[in-house]
């Protein structure tokens, strides 16, 4: 704080925090309450159809949904078992 | 045919019930036919901001379990022609609103030839909240340049997205309109605050309204007169501005900008 803010007073001007802070939240939480929930589904038929050609375990198989600036992204992790 | 506003905002204490109150009374004065409906079963208290509290005999719960019908719950306004009251219960369960009641009381309220029912949402998004906005043609969220109130409001829109009768049976969906009240351009201007763009860009519906913080909004609710009423205060017009643009008319946004008090009037005060 400068010596002149320090004299008169100034306050902080917090609303651009606040902005941030909820532009953060608020995509996170339309991003976790709307989408997602044909995705438990989605796994399942992944790991139905995947284990038809490869021994893989339910948990190997990741989906998420993703928002990155205009477009959703939907990002499917797959770990194929060692050895194969 | 009969438009259902109903009034939301997920959080409390934002002004939904002045907001209400206002707009309900505002229609009426133009001459439309309005009722407007207490959704806040065991807190009511829209009857105390119309000021007919001491008239209330029968209210919104009994007559959806037929203790009464809805001629004798519709408590006519002192102040506006053509406005009526439907007060919660005070006493019930809030599950006694069911919706089926909720839908068949607003099919008669438009069998009666109202044009507009605005519906006085709780806090909150139990159940009476949730019934308060599915029948809802137009929501009108309320939000004050705060964080928790942002926050709950694109909550609340996600519920009308999902919840409500037009989202579920695929028609066109719930106009959504923010309404910004207890505005302060000082703090808005000073960074102090969200400004009403920040909040129309976080939450993305059309702006209908700034309301400005205002002593006007506590002298009305202890007098039992809707803000509206409260000739030549920043809030009255606000409120008439809000209504204009929601029937379609144009005007300029007032009392958002922060201007400087001059020399005089910073050496003798006044408001």
């Amino acid at each position: 704080m400068s010596w002149l803010s320090l004299i008169f007073g100034e306050k902080k001007a917090t609303a651009s925090v606040a902005k941030e802070r909820l532009q953060l939240i608020i995509a996170h939480e339309r991003a976790s309450l709307s989408g997602p929930d044909f995705l438990p589904d989605l796994q399942k038929d992944l790991v139905a159809v995947i284990s038809k050609y490869f021994p893989v375990n339910p948990d190997d198989i990741k989906v998420g949904l993703e928002k990155q600036g205009n477009y959703e992204v939907l990002e499917v992790n797959i770990v194929l078992p060692e050895g194969h | 045919m009969t438009t259902i506003i109903t009034v939301t905002s997920g959080k409390g204490g934002v002004g939904k019930t002045t907001t209400s109150a206002s707009i309900a009374s505002g229609l009426a004065l133009r001459g439309f036919k309005t009722a407007v409906i207490d959704f806040d079963v065991g807190l009511r208290n829209l009857d105390l901001i119309m000021g007919c509290e001491r008239r209330v005999v029968y209210d919104f719960v009994n007559v959806i379990q037929g203790d009464a019908n809805l001629h004798q719950a519709l408590i006519k306004d002192k102040h506006a022609d053509n406005l009526f009251v439907l007060p919660a219960s005070q006493t019930r369960d809030k599950d006694a609103l069911t919706e089926e009641g909720v839908e068949k009381v607003l099919q008669e309220l438009a069998h009666q030839g109202f044009d507009y029912v605005v519906c006085d949402s709780p806090a909150g998004i139990e159940h009476g909240a949730v019934v308060a906005l599915t029948f809802a043609d137009v929501a009108i969220v309320v939000t004050n340049p705060e964080v928790s109130s942002v926050r709950d409001s694109d909550r609340i829109l996600g519920i009308i997205q999902s919840k409500s009768r037009r989202a579920i049976e695929g028609r066109e969906p719930v106009q959504e309109h923010l309404l910004v009240t207890r505005y302060s351009p000082k703090r808005a201007h000073d960074g102090e605050m969200l400004t009403y763009t920040d909040i129309q860009e976080l939450l993305r519906i059309p702006l209908l309204g700034v309301i400005p913080e205002s002593e006007a909004v506590l002298q009305a609710s202890n007098q039992g007169i809707p803000a509206i009423h409260q000739k030549d205060t920043p809030v009255a017009d606000a409120y008439q501005d809000t209504i204009g643009r929601f029937l379609g008319e144009e005007h300029p946004l007032r009392f958002v900008e922060y201007e400087k008090p001059g020399l005089i009037k910073r050496l003798f005060g006044g408001k």
